[in-house]
């Protein structure tokens, strides 16, 4: 496959919150957004999947070209990149009324990807893959509310899985956990970097260091720098990244 | 609780505002020990005008059972069953009243729970912002109309016309039900509910609107992620989370309906007929009979039995208004508990 | 039906162009279905709030003269007159309802905002939000059995009382709040200056708040008003002038509701006339008010 963002604005009202940006997402990868608070990291990952549009006041402006199809034509919904370019956000956001098993199957339910005995398997595999199955397969029947915060991120990882994207975006995925839970969503994306395109902002360098594969580096809407994770943080070529990455600021 | 800096907190702002909030319970603890004998006169002051208030209330309750003391031990239970209320024989009962009272709210909030959800439902989340204020405002500013002008227009231009055309043609069409039978009169419990749900419509709207706000923007991002619509975010996220608050604010359009008076009055038709499930009849309800009767009341049974129905409402509209404060309340706590 | 789970996620390049299956158009026009079911439903009420008043407008508007607003009541049955003794009989009420319902509800709003540890304010809290939800006949009623009956006449005096005790809630409640807003710095600064507890409240506190307190106390005497049933019970209305807060007392809503029943055009177009002064009272406060505060605090006069 291939992913593709070029000449890409985004605004906020008649802010400008990202300014042109054009670069390639490298397939079965990771890359991490990183920069300071404000940068435009987040909403550059809401634009991949046409999240950034659906805040009140919001626009964008440029193409997003996945497998030779712009996600923002006109003859493209919504709906549709959704569904294929999966989401996990910063806060675990489970729907705390529903059961487990309901919060994993109700995107496969709405888009009527399966039900039935294909349901249960999908919703078991999906739980799997997200490191979560042994934990809850007993109480499959109870509300996700119940769960850790790190489960519910697990949860919700296992929830964008069923819809069987081919792209995960994840905005800050553990900046609401504590260190184990960190560790075990980082470990959980090193797994599913096999078969997934995932992209991550982080504000936590060293998360980026330990997870990417490539690095962006974002300033004041910015595309400032982008490379191979390791290149970025031992050798970067512009001054901005150097001090950002060395903690001089941000 | 969210948002409230917790105890175990060891940030470097966390610390300085415990010091903060230990100075400042010192300034409080040093006020308290210098305290000038104005700040005694105000405190004074300030308590008696609170037990007034806290008086007012006690002492509406108290009046209106030691007032109606003498029916509610003459005629006990039968009070609320019993439909004639007489002066000439001096038998008094509210059944009727009770009927009207619960069948006018049952009505009205049949049509304005789904109107006044959806009206919510559509502001928050459907409508483009430039709409929003305007389209809100003129919801909200219904709530603000004096009842005696709806009562005006029902009387003299909606109960006439429901006679003449809106009756009839409820009879042609859906005369099959018990609802739609009988002689049009144009003033009676259908004038009386469709008026009422115009009164109550905005409450639940204004409620539902507050309940729908509370819902965190990720449990709706959550399913606009996975691809839902729309409507599928409110369907299986927006209102699985905000269900027991919006029954709370359908309640309390609830204990508007039941206890609204002069509207109803006007075009109820204060006159009780035997007792159906037609919504053409005339009838009664308890804050009806207070405005009808309270004139002629002669002291004694008379004047007890219209302070009795006052109790009764009373009564009806607190249960109401109690259970729904509680239902919307509930909403914020125990929803934040399981997603923080 | 049984569908195969795909172990390798679809790649297609058709991906994104799912539009115009079956399941996906049927979501969509559900959706579209909802947007204008619900955007019907929205507009029930603001219709029927411009057409009830394009209504009470055509019927009363030409009625609305000056001398409408400045002469008694025709003899029944003759045109002319006016509902001047209505207009002042409701401003006496809203006077005297003020004298009672202000303080009651500012001090309790003060007690609950600055003194609400204290034991009894639960109690206080629980007490005036009882008080909104009860039906303002019931305040009527109460005055009645207390004021009116002992006395053997309805009176001006009465219709204030029950008046007043319907202001309380709103006055208390938007004083708490607009209270609990003033910054905790400026209380500290007058303390550390040696001030004393009721002065810093009464010098310093209150009169930061006093926008939004003048603000609670409007749309008090804004739904006031409006108010009939309570009216009916104490108040009771009057052909007459003012000349006793002892004796009944008209007042417009009442005049209006009298007026309803009447059996002459002209009343009947007076009762409209009426309406409408009551509807740009209504109305316009309600504005101001949004006007002051920025915001969607109309609500608030609905309860």
């Amino acid at each position: 496959m291939s992913f593709a963002v070029r000449h890409l604005n985004a605004w906020y009202g008649a802010v400008q919150s990202l300014h042109d940006i054009s670069l390639d997402i490298q397939p079965r990868r990771v890359t991490a957004a990183i920069g300071p608070s404000g940068s435009g990291k987040s909403t550059f990952v809401r634009c991949l999947n046409r999240m950034h549009e659906a805040t009140p006041g919001a626009r964008v402006s440029g193409a997003v070209i996945v497998d030779d199809i712009n996600i923002y034509d006109v003859n493209v919904h919504p709906m549709a990149v959704r569904r294929h370019i999966g989401m996990v956000f910063q806060q675990p956001n489970p729907l705390p009324t529903r059961s487990i098993h309901d919060n994993v199957a109700i995107g496969a339910r709405l888009n009527g990807l399966a039900r039935g005995r294909a349901l249960s398997e999908l919703v078991e595999r999906s739980l799997t893959r997200a490191a979560l199955w042994d934990e809850v397969k007993d109480r499959l029947e109870r509300p996700a509310g119940q769960l850790s915060g790190g489960q519910q991120q697990r949860l919700c990882i296992a929830r964008a899985l069923a819809v069987q994207p081919t792209v995960l975006l994840m905005d800050e995925p553990c900046s609401a956990l504590d260190p184990i839970a960190t560790l075990q969503v980082e470990q959980l994306i090193e797994d599913l970097k096999a078969n997934y395109t995932i992209v991550i902002v982080t504000h936590n360098m060293q998360q980026a260091a330990r997870v990417s594969d490539r690095t962006l580096f974002f300033l004041h809407g910015r595309l400032i720098e982008e490379n191979e994770t390791a290149r970025i943080f031992s050798h970067p070529s512009e001054k901005a990244t150097e001090d950002y990455v060395t903690g001089r600021f941000g | 609780m969210a948002g409230l800096p917790s105890s175990t907190s060891l940030s470097a702002a966390g610390i300085r505002e415990r010091v903060r909030a230990r100075i400042a319970a010192q300034v409080v603890q040093m006020r308290v020990r210098a305290k000038h004998p104005s700040d005694f006169l105000f405190r004074g002051l300030t308590t008696i005008f609170v037990i007034a208030v806290v008086g007012i209330v006690l002492g509406i309750a108290w009046i209106l059972v030691s007032d109606s003391w003498s029916t509610i031990t003459t005629f006990g239970l039968s009070f609320l069953t019993n439909s004639a209320f007489d002066p000439v024989h001096n038998v008094y009962g509210v059944g009727a009243a009770i009927f009207g009272t619960m069948l006018t709210s049952a009505f009205a909030l049949l049509i304005a729970a789904p109107l006044g959800i959806g009206a919510a439902i559509f502001l928050t989340d459907f409508c483009p912002l430039y709409i929003r204020g305007p389209l809100a405002f003129l919801i909200d500013a219904l709530a603000a109309l004096p009842s005696v002008v709806l009562g005006l227009w029902g009387f003299l231009a909606f109960a006439p016309w429901l006679q003449h055309s809106g009756e009839p043609w409820l009879q042609l069409h859906l005369g099959f039900l018990p609802f739609f039978q009988g002689e049009p009169h144009g003033l009676g419990i259908l004038a009386a509910s469709l008026i009422l749900s115009m009164m109550v419509l905005p409450i639940i709207t204004a409620v539902t609107r507050e309940v729908l706000a509370v819902v965190p923007i990720g449990q709706r991002e959550a399913l606009l992620a996975l691809g839902a619509t729309r409507w599928e975010v409110i369907r299986h996220a927006v209102l699985p989370f905000s269900r027991v608050g919006i029954v709370g604010g359908v309640m309390l359009g609830l204990g508007r309906a039941l206890g609204e008076t002069i509207a109803v009055t006007l075009v109820i038709g204060n006159q009780a007929t035997k007792p159906s499930l037609s919504l053409f009849d005339t009838g009664y309800t308890l804050a009806s009979v207070i405005a009808n009767q309270f004139t002629e009341a002669t002291p004694g049974l008379f004047y007890s039995a219209v302070v009795e129905a006052g109790l009764l409402l009373l009564l009806i509209t607190l249960i109401t208004n109690i259970l729904a404060r509680l239902l919307v309340a509930r909403l914020g706590r125990s929803r934040a508990g399981g997603l923080a | 039906m049984h569908v195969e789970y795909q172990e390798q996620p679809p790649r297609s390049s058709t991906a994104f162009q799912t539009r115009t299956t079956a399941h996906t158009l049927r979501r969509q026009i559900t959706n579209g279905a909802a947007v204008v079911l619900t955007g019907v439903f929205a507009l029930v009420g603001a219709l029927f709030l411009i057409y009830l008043i394009g209504y009470v407008f055509q019927q009363g508007s030409h009625f609305l003269t000056l001398p409408f607003l400045t002469e008694a009541p025709a003899a029944l049955g003759e045109a002319g007159g006016g509902v001047q003794p209505a207009i002042v009989g409701s401003l006496v009420l809203i006077v005297l309802a003020s004298l009672f319902g202000i303080p009651l509800g500012v001090f309790t709003g003060i007690y609950l905002a600055e003194f609400g540890r204290a034991s009894l304010a639960s109690v206080v809290r629980f007490m005036v939000d009882t008080l909104t939800g009860i039906p303002t006949i019931i305040f009527g009623l109460f005055i009645w059995v207390l004021v009116v009956v002992p006395s053997h006449s309805f009176s001006g005096l009465a219709g204030g009382l029950a008046l007043s005790i319907i202001m309380i809630p709103t006055v208390a409640r938007t004083t708490e709040e607009v209270l609990r807003l003033v910054p905790r710095e400026l209380r500290e600064a007058s303390i550390a200056l040696g001030a004393t507890e009721s002065r810093t409240i009464w010098s310093v506190v209150l009169p930061s708040a006093r926008n939004g307190i003048v603000t609670g106390i409007m749309l008090a005497l804004a739904r006031i008003a409006g108010e009939t049933a309570p009216l009916l019970l104490t108040a009771f209305g009057s052909a007459f002038g003012f000349t006793s807060i002892f004796r009944p007392l008209a007042a417009l809503p009442l005049q209006i509701f009298d007026y309803t029943l009447s059996p002459y055009d002209t009343q009947i177009h007076q009762a409209y006339a009426g309406s409408l002064i009551l509807i740009a009272l209504v109305i316009l406060s309600s504005l101001a008010v949004r006007w002051v505060t920025g915001g969607f605090q109309l609500r608030r006069t609905g309860r």
